[in-house]
């Protein structure tokens, strides 16, 4: 009875979604794949009356640019430094949130802080921490330098200032300040998670280990990581998934240049070569540049969980 | 006397190996907070220079050894700030389109889980896993033909395109519904024998048993039209539509150099403090969706 009458309704209540999924979602996922396989589509030619053959010229393009090759070096890179030196970094500090008490929730409410906040004015801050101020120095008209406070504390250490973000910075020291950016902005959710799947481990685990007088090495590698790894599998996964779409956190950095003056776009990504070939009304390479980061992420997850299935203990 | 003699020294052994036991157990504690508080202090030192530059003159600012407090404290920085990036404007959009995308949003989240929650028809099964498959696609790959969609509406600079492409979300959907399943189906029944209608059983025992999933759902809503950067950024040109983030870059275009990084700091701070704000108030609420939605924004 129930069953037969509510079945209008639940097509009406959900209708709004739908409508706007369809139009949102379902649709951009079909056209998505048209582009791609129409080559040299582009939006306004069609509008033109240009008609496009169909081929796969878009995604031999895409993958032939140099252009595309440095995004694509430059998000796999960070990816595979960010994801193990956040995650690893995350797990030692919820292990160690999670065996003190005094100050625990004080501490715990402190690492939560970056996650609320907007990435592109936080990335505001790391420049202006990483910054040079008077790039002409020894010229006639030097202005008062502070080579920025990350390079006052490395000298006050006894190293050498760097030139970070610059005009004149290497790629390496981009990356580096990237690094840091990034690995900052992602611990919070990484311990969120490991933290609260630490205090879901049952006591008794620890208890029997302490009777058993087995070592703090041992307990940490034979009963906190393995009933943790469903919870470190999903921070590593998650984690890929979100470095592979890495972009604000770059404009926050450097800017819609996407590097430091002179070298425009030398940190750009997949998602930021996207939005490039959008903008310039070529959405057939576009749509093939985010079918391969699709794929690229659907592997990466796919090869996470195949291990994960191998290691981690449910 | 020997046996005796066996005794204490036994006694003693165990004394001290307690003793010892205890300073290891120490010195881990005191290695601990080192590390922990250590970490803190990184992770809270880009805030504490935010507001520190924030308050300094151009001129101190620019000293080669830095301080640590300004001399002069400059809150006409924060005024100006608030000036040069034309914040009212960019508070006040963002605020309207966080608002009226929350509401909708909400709206929308709620009658579908309901559906998929309570309700039985033909393919349930099969849509929703369907939606549930779309969540893995990024969403990139909408924003190439959904620009194309808008454009050709003639919804570009609009109020309208900042909301309704985002109004719908498969995951504070799926989020709902497994709340919703948690609710005995026997009150439904219940209400359905006296004559209850469908909605207001919704609006008196649904929504009540799952405000907290709904309020965690509002801060995530409210926080991603806060941080949104790409989409407004592609659809927006006029100042007059500008959500805060962009409106923030656009303002201060340099990121290196000479640039007058008191104002823009201030700049930062006062979008960064609303955010938290919220979380000082919100944290229970915030920290329990986030851990559920492995989102940002």
């Amino acid at each position: 009875m129930v069953e037969s009458k509510s079945s209008w309704k639940a097509w009406l209540y959900l209708s709004p979604a739908l409508v706007l999924l369809l139009i949102f979602t379902v649709w951009p996922i079909i056209n998505t794949v048209r582009m791609a396989f129409l080559e040299n589509y582009s939006g306004l030619e069609a509008i033109g009356g240009r008609s496009f053959s169909i081929g796969i010229a878009n995604f031999t393009k895409v993958i032939s640019y140099k252009k595309f090759l440095d995004c694509l070096k430059t998000t796999v890179l960070l990816c595979v430094i960010t994801v193990p030196v956040s995650s690893i970094l995350a797990l030692l500090i919820a292990v160690c949130l999670n065996s003190i008490k005094p100050l625990s929730r004080m501490l715990q409410t402190i690492f939560f802080l970056p996650y609320v906040t907007n990435s592109i004015a936080i990335g505001m801050v790391f420049a202006a921490m990483f910054n040079i101020i008077g790039n002409n120095i020894g010229s006639e008209n030097e202005i008062i330098t502070t080579a920025g406070i990350i390079n006052n504390i490395i000298e006050f250490f006894g190293g050498h200032a760097v030139n970070w973000i610059n005009a004149g910075s290497t790629y390496a020291a981009n990356m580096t300040v990237m690094i840091i950016y990034i690995v900052w902005n992602a611990l919070p959710f990484k311990i969120l998670i490991l933290l609260g799947g630490l205090q879901s481990i049952n006591k008794q685990y620890y208890e029997a280990a302490k009777v058993d007088g087995t070592s703090r090495k041992r307990i940490f590698a034979r009963i906190t990581v393995p009933l943790l790894s469903p919870m470190i599998a999903y921070v590593v996964i998650t984690g890929f998934i979100g470095g592979f779409k890495e972009y604000s956190s770059i404009v926050g950095v450097f800017g819609k240049t996407m590097g430091p003056a002179g070298a425009d776009k030398r940190l750009n990504t997949m998602v930021g070569y996207i939005y490039d070939s959008l903008s310039l009304n070529r959405q057939g390479l576009a749509s093939a540049a985010a079918l391969i980061l699709f794929a690229i992420i659907l592997l990466v997850t796919l090869v996470n969980l195949y291990v994960s299935k191998k290691k981690v203990h449910y | 006397m020997k046996i005796d003699e066996n005794i204490t020294m036994h006694q003693q052994d165990m004394q001290k190996v307690s003793v010892r036991q205890k300073v290891v157990k120490i010195l881990v504690q005191v290695a601990l907070y080192a590390f922990l508080i250590l970490m803190a202090i990184i992770v809270l030192f880009p805030f504490y220079w935010m507001i520190n530059s924030s308050l300094k003159t151009l001129d101190e600012y620019r000293l080669s050894v830095p301080t640590f407090w300004p001399h002069v404290v400059m809150w006409e920085n924060y005024v100006n700030a608030f000036n040069t990036a034309n914040l009212g404007r960019l508070f006040f959009n963002t605020m309207y389109v966080g608002i009226v995308s929350t509401i909708l949003s909400l709206v929308i989240t709620v009658l579908s889980a309901f559906a998929f929650a309570r309700l039985e028809f033909k393919g349930k099964n099969i849509l929703f896993a369907g939606l549930l498959a779309t969540m893995m696609i990024p969403g990139e790959l909408f924003t190439i033909t959904n620009y194309g969609t808008v454009s050709a509406w003639g919804w570009l600079d609009s109020y309208r395109v900042l909301i309704v492409p985002f109004l719908v979300s498969v995951f504070y959907i799926y989020l709902l519904r497994q709340n919703f399943l948690q609710i005995p189906n026997e009150l439904y029944l219940a209400a359905k024998v006296d004559g209850t209608s469908d909605l207001k059983y919704l609006w008196k025992v649904m929504i009540p048993l799952a405000l907290p999933t709904l309020i965690s759902i509002t801060i995530l809503k409210m926080m991603g039209a806060w941080n949104s950067y790409v989409w407004p950024n592609l659809v927006t040109r006029k100042e007059k539509y500008r959500l805060i983030t962009n409106g923030l870059r656009n303002a201060f275009t340099e990121t290196t150099g000479d640039v007058n990084y008191p104002q823009q700091m201030a700049a930062v701070a006062l979008v960064s403090i609303p955010l938290f704000l919220v979380f000082i108030f919100l944290r229970k609420y915030i920290m329990k969706g986030v851990s559920r939605s492995g989102i940002k924004g």
